[in-house]
């Protein structure tokens, strides 16, 4: 190892040409979710249990902790809006899945190199490959790793419930560390269907189960690597980026404009999400 | 004579004879007091208890222990106190040989094997904690047929490097330490312990020769240990520090590590020595003397952990990262207060006792503060893993775990374990190295004698140290 290999920036062997890194991403897969249009109906969260063979726990082991929703989505409330008569006015939703890092910490800690970054810049987890050290879900800040902690086929699919399992992908058992995969065997698809007829991977020709099944297209899924998809324009239109014309990591945190929506979650810690959210707007309360 | 002058009694008494010294260590081999499978049937339960838990939880699955935001929890919490446990043997073994400070001699082996054995106590945790630990194995760098190697940027798989390295190095230089012993058991023995220790003894017939290529080995691996003991605690803090989570993301946590890992591990030395006194009737050799000395080092440790504690503190107060902050307040006042308070208590004001000599040298006292000062060093650990697991980063994860029927039977099982290592080691081979006692002995009766020509008290106090024996009960 030369003293010049030592010096270098090795981030940017994580990093896409367009960062000044060394990586010719295909494509970057990413999210906009606006917070707006969200009515909490949990749509999305179902329609991943179906697509990813996700196992339904029942409400006890739910109550423990021991859930498997890649989709989750979260409730808050305003406690200023709250009225008498309206003591739940102000809740809102946030629906919540792994946010796909560029700058992922999940990935450095696993000893078995289990979750890794493909080159489309999604955290992809092998669980052939994963012994359930548990590291990634103690060092991801979004808390949206899963872990298998029962043998879930046993329970989770009773005859003839298992004939609805999704063939395309895996049933994962006991003791593997599993999360979203932006519905990858999707991706995979599309990818392969676009080489067949020797031609890109257009927007919108397919998109993740949870968008497909939001009734108020609060989500919206493309590749941020497209200039044209609605995605990149939408972040664009937020003035969201991952990285400013260095390549430096920039942050919402300081935007100028405080009527632009979009921020990503927990940017500061500089983990590079791929998923931007849209603020939710009330009205001003007298 | 003055007060201080009259309780510095000796280490050791200086006209032991060579052939009493052979006699008494051995006969540790063959009867110890009733107290001794007392302790052996004890940590059979705990064993018996530890392996039910464990096989229940490997046929149901982990959600026996844990919970979503809780992944590591007891049982990290538990490898770290084993593998603190393991440091005190390199303290008194390889640091101490190498300031001379001759004290150690009569207590070091069983240090040593201590080490050992806490070692390949806390070696189980990992494994028992994976979710399909049948694949433990894909963390060593073994030559894999499919190319798929550890990653080597994963703080866990340089624990595994660590653990291993200094499991067997340790190993080997308690082994190399025992040579001698080794043979002069081989020359008391008959039937299978003969066999056992002229296949270990390696031909030792104490040539010039043997002793001083012996000297140099030892020497060697005593010099190369001490790296390696510090590293390996540094590399286990790794595990937190390498991380992005609050509370585990702390600069001084390797030094932080160190010194608990001392700290615990001395006073599991106290533990010990008073057992092995009371089992093998070691009156003559595990001397009060010593064990203040021992105690003595615990209290100056027990300070630096103290210190290193308000520095931690205080960098995450003044630091002014708000979860970090966060992370400390509820770890103060939230649901885990009581264990932390606890902690601080047991980790930093109950060691005061052992700055008072009264205290130092009653032995009841010195069995329970030791142990309790392990249990504030357990607390330690657990209050360094879960409060961050409890309250990290995102709201929505916050949840406050108490540990499982299932993760407390499974700690209970590794002091079984331990034990058991422990109990068969002392009853196997000569926990006190006689060839070394020998050496304390002649040289300390030099000293008196020269001390003596030169007109000095020597150290020869006929009076006191009359007195000291009848204390001991011998």
């Amino acid at each position: 190892m030369s003293l010049d290999n030592l010096t270098k920036d090795w981030s940017r062997y994580r990093k896409g040409i367009e960062e000044g890194g060394f990586h010719n991403y295909e494509h970057r897969w990413g999210m906009a979710i606006d917070l707006n249009a969200c009515i909490g109906c949990n749509a999305c969260s179902t329609a991943c249990y179906a697509e990813n063979n996700l196992a339904v726990v029942g409400k006890e082991r739910f109550s423990k902790g021991h859930y498997m929703h890649w989709m989750r989505i979260e409730r808050y409330w305003d406690e200023d809006q709250a009225r008498e008569e309206f003591p739940d006015q102000g809740a809102h939703f946030l629906p919540m899945l792994c946010q796909q890092c560029g700058a992922a910490p999940c990935e450095p800690v696993c000893p078995v190199a289990a979750t890794y970054h493909t080159p489309d810049g999604l955290n992809a987890q092998v669980y052939n490959r994963c012994i359930g050290s548990r590291y990634c879900s103690n060092n991801c800040p979004y808390r949206v790793r899963y872990f298998n902690f029962w043998s879930y086929p046993e329970s989770a699919w009773p005859e003839p419930l298992n004939l609805q399992l999704n063939p395309d992908i895996t049933v994962r058992d006991k003791g593997v560390m599993e999360k979203c995969t932006f519905c990858v065997q999707r991706i995979r698809t599309a990818k392969d269907k676009a080489k067949m007829e020797n031609r890109k991977v257009k927007d919108g020709e397919f998109t993740t189960a949870c968008a497909q099944a939001c009734p108020t297209s609060a989500i919206h899924f493309g590749d941020l690597m497209d200039a044209e998809s609605a995605v990149t324009q939408l972040w664009a239109k937020h003035q969201v980026k991952r990285h400013d014309e260095q390549g430096l990591p920039v942050s919402t945190q300081h935007k100028q404009n405080p009527a632009l929506r979009g921020y990503r979650v927990l940017e500061e810690l500089n983990t590079d999400p791929s998923v931007m959210y849209l603020e939710r707007v009330r009205e001003e309360l007298a | 004579m003055k007060e201080t002058e009259l309780h510095h009694d000796k280490d050791i008494r200086d006209d032991l004879a060579w052939s009493q010294i052979n006699s008494d260590i051995l006969k540790s081999l063959e009867n110890p007091r009733r107290g001794y499978w007392y302790t052996v049937i004890g940590c059979l339960v705990l064993l018996a208890i530890g392996i039910t838990a464990a096989v229940l939880q490997y046929r149901y699955g982990l959600g026996m222990a844990k919970n979503h935001p809780h992944m590591w929890n007891l049982y990290i919490a538990t490898f770290i106190f084993w593998i603190g446990m393991s440091h005190s043997g390199t303290l008194l073994s390889a640091i101490l040989h190498i300031v001379h400070a001759d004290w150690r001699k009569p207590i070091y082996r069983f240090a040593e094997a201590m080490t050992t054995f806490s070692l390949m106590t806390a070696l189980l945790f990992p494994v028992i904690h994976l979710g399909r630990l049948w694949n433990f194995y894909w963390v060593i760098p073994y030559i894999p047929a499919r190319g798929t190697w550890p990653n080597f940027r994963s703080p866990l798989s340089w624990d595994g490097f660590a653990i291993m390295t200094y499991l067997t190095s340790s190993a080997l230089f308690l082994y190399i330490g025992m040579l001698p012993d080794l043979a002069i058991a081989r020359d008391n023995t008959t039937g299978w312990r003969k066999k056992l220790y002229s296949t270990l003894s390696l031909g030792w017939y104490g040539s010039d020769r043997q002793w001083r290529i012996f000297r140099k080995a030892y020497m060697l691996m005593a010099i190369f240990l001490i790296p390696l003991a510090v590293s390996v605690h540094s590399i286990v803090s790794s595990d937190f520090a390498m991380s992005i989570m609050p509370g585990w993301h702390v600069t001084t946590f390797p030094p932080y590590f160190v010194s608990g890992a001392l700290y615990s591990g001395c006073a599991a030395i106290v533990t010990l020595f008073i057992l092995l006194r009371y089992y093998f009737r070691w009156e003559e050799y595990m001397t009060l003397a010593i064990l203040e000395k021992i105690c003595k080092l615990t209290f100056a440790i027990a300070m630096v952990w103290t210190y290193l504690n308000l520095v931690e503190f205080s960098s995450v107060w003044y630091g002014h990262d708000i979860y970090a902050k966060e992370v400390l307040w509820s770890k103060m006042t939230g649901a885990y207060a009581p264990a932390f308070w606890s902690m601080m208590f047991f980790g930093s004001v109950l060691p005061f006792t052992l700055a008072f000599q009264k205290l130092r040298r009653h032995i009841p006292t010195m069995m329970a503060v030791s142990i309790l000062l392990n249990v504030g060093m357990w607390l330690e650990r657990w209050m360094i893993v879960s409060p961050t697991l409890a309250e990290s980063f995102y709201p929505w994860a916050w949840d406050v775990l108490w540990p499982t029927l299932t993760s407390w039977a499974i700690v209970l099982g590794s002091f079984g374990w331990f034990g058991l290592l422990f109990l068969t080691f002392v009853k196997i081979f000569p926990s006190v190295s006689m060839y070394e006692v020998k050496e304390m002995v002649y040289h300390r009766k030099l000293a008196r004698e020269k001390g003596a020509a030169h007109g000095h008290a020597g150290g020869a106090q006929p009076a006191f140290s009359l007195s000291m024996r009848k204390e001991d009960g011998s």
